[in-house]
């Protein structure tokens, strides 16, 4: 018998939950003016840095990345580009100054003044000289490729979060999943049991995350600095113990061989960019689409969310809190272990030492870009994964003047700062987040 | 009384350590080649396995604590090697420690102590090579702006914890990637890096702001150690005998009833990250002028994040952060000897400090482990906020 759905139809518990995200929150005038400022300055970075300050050229972007099927190139001209797209990222941003928009248009806005800042900046880059061009489907499938990690451990921080469990640990599960995919799958013979071997350990370092933050109660921050600490030692000591010494032996498993989907694979632009990929991508597709469902429409998602929300709450309907946590943990953990085993058997094979580098941090960063939600974790991680891409293309094009890569790769920090801060709309964590329960 | 103590604090960090020590223990054994070659016929001869083990752990740990405190093979100012190497160490660990701890103290979760070690080592690095100071000024200027460095870096958290709730953990940790994006680009930069512009390295400090050496030329030892030493004693008065630490702890202690009592909480924020960062950016000024003498990329390596387990290990008392510097610096110092006389990786010493703090922190554990009696020890970090709201 389900407690919940027999008494009170889906209305007691989240009834609490969803009247805060129905509600449309009062703008205030401060955001709106620091918003409206902040979208002046980018329109006019994107005029005078990128517009007047380009060269000659024209910018062809061309949408190739392999397919059977290709779209024609299109060819814009390297100055009047980006005086436009300025353009409208200044009107934008004078709108939001004189009225303001609503604020859950703000993931659109935020949406187009990107796409307009960095297609303007894309057209400089390439103005140096005439011919420079960039391939949009190459960029978007190492987008693609960068973004996958993130988006596993991004998924794995939001169904911990949901249910009440900050998950700093994110790095230290996919480091261990990195790790025992390649031991794995070199022991076994087998990729697929690398795979596994990988979701069974990031499994095991959140089922140790659970019983340390659920049944002792440990700071959850505390503990997964510290989960962290002891995968990078553990991990580096088995690689200098087991894997340095006997290469062939414990750390030789080959990489995941992409499996394009007949078909799906040729179509131009979606075919090289999502279909073409090895299993674990796959894996993911089918992750983000089940989390979403999970935990919006199924009793065990609305429980997770209850139990995130109102612990004490969702006990009295007769939740099991405690069990709903460890499920909700030990299976994040699993989908963190993934993403390391992407970065070791998915893309390069072999393990290396803290070969995460710091992704799982980033994965953390983007759950609460994405507003604890797993659509908006995946858009933040894309993001993210995009800069990233960018800031490998931009050292290989022909700029009218130096781009200093390292300020690319700042952007996404940045700009999550100024989400946590508020700038560009409101951020609510699950209310229990992080909060043990008795 | 006497009962209460067996349960309490010290007796839990002493198990933690013991614990983390056999754990160890069980690693080496398992990374240790002729073991595992015993362990092959453990069914004819079980004991071999457990007599290889043991040498491998006795000659391990042996080389730890060569490497660390006193190796008899060594004479002369040699024989003081080991402990200027532990020193060496501690002195970053000390400071960013007390970083961590006061912010801690505060109830902030300071991860950003990375990023405030690099920002300091910067500006002191920049002053060090680019000013024509006499010699002693020269020093001084060089770590003041190591410390405004990281006041900056650190106060930056605290102002956007104030003034938008922005919670610092997050902020932390993308300040802690800006800085290292932010060196990157410097360490490119004409002025800045080293010529012939090869490697990603600064140009080298001036030898009027190095940290003299205390114990000669020949041992690594410097007086950035009796700075650490001195900011220690610092927070110590700061939180036990000035009004501006009593407003700090209270803030730490319950904010709404701070703010009752008419406290800017926060300012004390902001003072508390600014104090936090300057401690963190001395560390970093300390490592340029008393140790490489130049900003390379991993100047900070990780002594932002082990400065955490310090704090914890310390309980976030200045005093206890010496000790728990000078055990992991001990611990950083030893393992390069273990290392190259029994090749079991330095990376050993990670897994030990990270359980340690695992097992202080969770001291509900540790009693049932070792079935101590229900004592005095609060869990460590229970003086946080839980959660990301508040």
């Amino acid at each position: 018998m389900d407690p919940v759905s027999a008494q009170t139809p889906p209305v007691a518990v989240p009834d609490a939950v969803v009247v805060h995200e129905r509600v449309e929150p009062v703008i205030g005038v401060r955001r709106r003016v620091v918003t409206g400022l902040l979208l002046v300055v980018v329109g006019l970075v994107t005029v005078l840095g990128w517009g007047f300050g380009s060269g000659t050229g024209d910018a062809t972007f061309r949408f190739g990345g392999g397919a059977a099927i290709a779209l024609p190139d299109l060819t814009v001209p390297g100055t009047t580009t980006p005086v436009l797209l300025g353009a409208v990222v200044l009107a934008l941003g004078v709108f939001q100054l004189v009225r303001g928009f609503r604020l859950r248009r703000t993931p659109v806005l935020i949406g187009v003044t990107l796409a307009c800042f960095v297609i303007a900046f894309l057209a400089w880059a390439m103005s140096g000289r005439d011919g420079g061009s960039i391939d949009v489907v190459q960029l978007l499938q190492s987008t693609v490729f960068l973004a996958t990690p993130l988006i596993l451990g991004a998924l794995a921080g939001v169904l911990g979060e949901r249910s009440g469990v900050v998950n700093v640990a994110i790095e230290g599960q996919m480091l261990t999943g990195a790790f025992a995919g390649a031991l794995v799958a070199t022991l076994a013979g087998s990729l697929g049991a690398g795979v596994v071997g990988a979701v069974l350990a990031g499994a095991l370092v959140g089922w140790v995350l659970a019983v340390f933050a659920i049944r002792y109660q440990v700071n959850q921050v505390i503990l997964g600095v510290v989960l962290n600490a002891a995968a990078l030692g553990f991990t580096g000591w088995a690689y200098k113990a087991l894997m340095q010494t006997n290469t062939e032996r414990y750390n030789s498993p080959g990489v995941l061989e992409p499996l394009p989907i007949p078909g799906l694979a040729d179509l131009p632009v979606v075919g090289p960019l999502l279909f073409r990929a090895n299993v674990v991508v796959y894996l993911m597709y089918v992750l983000i689409v089940a989390l979403q469902v999970v935990l919006f429409r199924t009793r065990w998602g609305l429980r997770t969310r209850a139990v995130g929300e109102h612990p004490k709450a969702a006990a009295t309907v007769g939740i099991p809190v405690l069990r709903v946590r460890y499920v909700n943990v030990v299976v994040a953990g699993g989908m963190a272990g993934l993403a390391g085993a992407y970065l070791s058997i998915g893309t390069i094979g072999p393990f290396t030492e803290n070969m995460s580098a710091g992704k799982g941090f980033i994965a953390l960063a983007a759950v609460i870009f994405g507003r604890w939600s797993p659509k908006g974790a995946v858009g933040a991680s894309l993001l993210f994964g995009f800069f990233a891409a960018l800031q490998t293309l931009v050292g290989i094009l022909p700029t009218p003047g130096a781009v200093p890569s390292s300020f690319l790769a700042m952007l996404p920090y940045l700009a999550t700062i100024f989400a946590v801060a508020g700038f560009v709309g409101r951020v609510r964590p699950p209310a229990a987040s992080g909060e043990p329960y008795p | 009384m006497k009962r209460l103590r067996w349960g309490g604090t010290w007796l839990v960090t002493v198990f933690a350590v013991v614990g983390a020590l056999v754990v160890g223990a069980v690693l080496i054994a398992i990374g240790d080649a002729r073991t595992r070659d015993a362990a092959t016929y453990f069914f004819t001869y079980p004991w071999d396995t457990f007599t290889e083990a043991g040498y491998a752990v006795r000659d391990a740990y042996v080389a730890l604590v060569q490497g660390a405190v006193f190796n008899p093979n060594l004479s002369g100012t040699a024989a003081l090697g080991p402990i200027s190497e532990t020193l060496v160490n501690a002195t970053p660990l000390i400071l960013t420690g007390l970083a961590v701890a006061l912010s801690f103290r505060v109830g902030l979760f300071n991860i950003g102590a990375q990023g405030q070690i690099i920002a300091g080592a910067i500006v002191a690095a920049y002053v060090g090579f680019t000013f024509d100071l006499p010699v002693g000024l020269h020093l001084v200027v060089a770590l003041v702006g190591g410390i405004l460095g990281g006041t900056l870096w650190g106060g930056i958290v605290g102002w956007l914890k104030a003034r938008t709730g922005a919670h610092e953990v997050i902020t932390t940790i993308m300040l802690n990637y800006v800085a290292i994006n932010l060196l990157t680009f410097l360490l490119g930069l004409e002025g800045f890096q080293r010529p012939p512009y090869g490697q990603a390295i600064s140009e080298s400090v001036a030898a009027s702001a190095r940290l003299p050496h205390l114990l000669g030329s020949s041992l690594r030892v410097h007086l950035g150690l009796l700075l650490a030493l001195a900011a220690a004693v610092g927070v110590w008065w700061l939180f036990t005998r000035s009004t501006l630490g009593f407003r700090l702890r209270a803030v730490g202690a319950n904010p709404d009833a701070a703010r009752t009592a008419g406290m800017a909480v926060g300012r004390l924020q902001i003072a508390a990250m600014a104090m936090a960062g300057g401690l963190a950016g001395l560390a970093g000024a300390s490592q340029v002028l008393g140790v490489t003498g130049s900003v390379t990329g991993s100047v900070a390596g990780t002594i932002g994040f082990d400065a955490i387990t310090v704090a914890l290990l310390g309980r976030n008392n200045p005093y206890g952060v010496i000790a728990a510097g000078l055990l992991f610096g001990g611990m950083r110092a030893g393992s390069v000897q273990m290392q190259s006389s029994t090749g079991v990786p330095v990376d050993l010493v990670g897994v030990l400090q990270a359980l340690v703090v695992l097992f202080i922190a969770a001291p509900a554990l540790v009693r049932a482990v070792f079935r101590l009696k229900p004592g005095g020890a609060k869990a460590v970090g229970s003086e946080l906020a839980a959660g990301w709201t508040r």
